[in-house]
């Protein structure tokens, strides 16, 4: 390997930058590159455009009016903070689909001979993955605002929930890149998402309040971080009254969905990043 | 490898090499000018250059037409065509071409042998592995024949032709006419025990100098009255080298063994 400092003349007489300036670069081309498969096949964005849509109106006008919340309050307010917790853990079985995708293609085989840094491939498809979010935020805010949801707090508590979910987003994207790494097929990927991610999504505080489940459920949903990041944004949107639940993690929402994400990316992250050499020295 | 240790200076390997492996590796959703100039940025490229060569690949595979509509309009030979354009983007020194005609078109299959020459000529190492033989013997420098795993031979195409022997005459023998009269024939006339087919109605026998002897050998079978069908002088083919070595043909994936397939290589590794 050659150290930064010495960089190595290429007959196309390349720009001289150093690794890590590189991995940057690399990075940004195949995140790009993710976003214009996407300009090009518009219904991959179904996930974050449509799907939260139909959960929002299913949510607030068929399941809705037979959910009683314990402090009162609507339950669309309480829906949309909800639907944030579920948006953002579901870009994890996105990116294991993209990614068994572009292996099934070969095409992660083709990135593999190329020079280029080794987590790329990787945070590549997690940031265009994010960026795909953030429109997936604005879609569910725009259907929140159309079904009665409002920001009731200030700005800065309103972009304090905004970063958060996106912290979040991001975390679970490596989760997905990990199960990317183990999968062999987008079905596979697809297949997952439905087993782990749509329970894991319903046993939190997301849709209903954690009170109603048996003691043991109720502990877990507690803790879900699906739960933190919902009880967060409810906090911090505001309009929804307060409900004291014991549990650490919804005494302080903002504080645990910070430590769910740190946590999520310090073991998946480099997990994945693992997993995808040991699929290179294969 | 270009005298990087393909271990620890596993990278810097990377900078020389382009690969092509059987199945195109290609993102389908973009265009073909689009995965050029996305592996040229990847290969360090400035975004100017990785669009002016992708332009000249375009061009050199007979793609420019089909440049900007997404891959997966693409027939196979184009896709094959774009990933060895691929492969190609950062001018490897050394290039790996895993059986890179199989399944092709004549027209691609052309324009991939073409290709492959003008690399090697122009000084780039091809390892080129292939199960059509007729393919090595046209394109290889270099052949090693690798049978389920092992390398059981290397050289030119001439010095494993030379293996098996040299040329062969062969006797199609009309329906009407007698094979054993043929067979006397060709006994007399050439340098080993003639081989017969009656099914095929063939007899053949290995000859030296075997076009200055077909005046005799055509002369005599004439004297015998022995019709024939067809009469020629074969030159032994790689597929004679392979099952002569072997003792069985060429097999794509013998259970539980490596694919047995010859390996051609225009140039002398570095």
């Amino acid at each position: 390997m050659t150290a930064a400092s010495l960089p190595v003349t290429s007959p196309a007489g390349e720009p001289i930058l150093t690794r890590a300036g590189w991995a940057v670069k690399n990075t940004w081309v195949l995140c790009r590159r993710s976003i214009a498969r996407i300009a090009r096949e518009p219904e991959q964005l179904s996930d974050v455009t449509i799907q939260p849509v139909i959960f929002v109106l299913l949510f607030t006008y068929v399941f809705g009016s037979a959910i009683h919340l314990p402090g009162g309050g609507s339950y669309h307010q309480y829906l949309i903070s909800g639907m944030f917790g579920m948006a953002m853990a579901g870009t994890a079985p996105g990116t294991a689909v993209g990614l068994t995708a572009d292996m099934s293609t070969g095409l992660i085989d083709r990135f593999r001979s190329l020079p280029i840094a080794r987590s790329a491939v990787l945070a590549g498809r997690t940031l265009a993955d994010l960026a795909t979010q953030l429109l997936g935020i604005v879609v569910l805010t725009g259907t929140g605002l159309a079904v009665g949801w409002r920001i009731h707090n200030g700005i800065g508590d309103a972009l304090a929930a905004l970063a958060l979910s996106l912290l979040f987003a991001f975390a679970m994207t490596w989760a997905g890149a990990c199960a990317g790494m183990l999968l062999r097929s987008p079905e596979s990927a697809q297949a997952l998402g439905f087993v782990v991610f749509l329970p894991l999504s319903f046993v939190s505080n997301a849709f209903v309040p954690t009170q109603g489940m048996p003691g043991w459920l109720r502990d877990f949903a507690n803790w879900n971080p699906i739960s933190a990041l919902a009880a967060a944004c409810r906090r911090l949107f505001g309009g929804s009254p307060a409900i004291n639940i014991h549990a650490w993690p919804m005494q302080h929402p903002e504080l645990a969905v910070l430590a769910w994400s740190a946590a999520l990316i310090a073991v998946f992250a480099p997990t994945a990043v693992y997993l995808y050499r040991r699929k290179v020295l294969r | 490898m270009a005298g990087h240790d393909v271990v620890t200076e596993a990278g810097q390997v990377r900078r020389y090499i382009g690969l092509t492996g059987q199945h195109a590796a290609l993102d389908e959703s973009l265009t073909g000018r689009a995965n050029l100039v996305m592996v040229g940025q990847l290969c360090r490229l400035s975004k100017r250059e990785a669009r002016k060569r992708a332009g000249e690949l375009l061009e050199q595979f007979d793609l420019a037409g089909a440049a900007d509509r997404g891959v997966k309009t693409y027939s196979g030979g184009m896709r094959r065509r774009l990933d060895l354009a691929t492969s190609l983007v950062a001018r490897p020194s050394i290039l790996f071409l895993d059986e890179p005609t199989t399944g092709l078109d004549l027209p691609s299959r052309m324009v991939t042998w073409d290709a492959v020459r003008v690399l090697a000529a122009t000084g780039t190492a091809v390892l080129l592995t292939t199960q059509q033989l007729d393919e090595a013997d046209q394109l290889a420098d270099r052949i090693a024949v690798v049978d389920r795993g092992r390398v059981i031979a290397e050289g030119t195409s001439a010095q494993l032709k030379t293996k098996v022997g040299g040329e062969r005459v062969q006797l199609t023998v009309a329906p009407e006419s007698d094979l054993t009269a043929a067979r006397a024939v060709l006994e007399r006339h050439t340098d080993g025990l003639p081989q017969v087919d009656p099914a095929e109605r063939t007899v053949e026998a290995p000859v030296v100098n075997g076009a200055r002897r077909m005046p005799d050998i055509v002369r005599d079978l004439d004297a015998a009255g022995v019709l024939l069908d067809d009469l020629g002088i074969r030159r032994p083919s790689l597929d004679d080298v392979f099952l002569t070595l072997t003792g069985h043909a060429a097999q794509s994936e013998p259970p539980g063994h490596a694919p047995g397939r010859p390996a051609g290589q225009p140039k002398e590794l570095v």
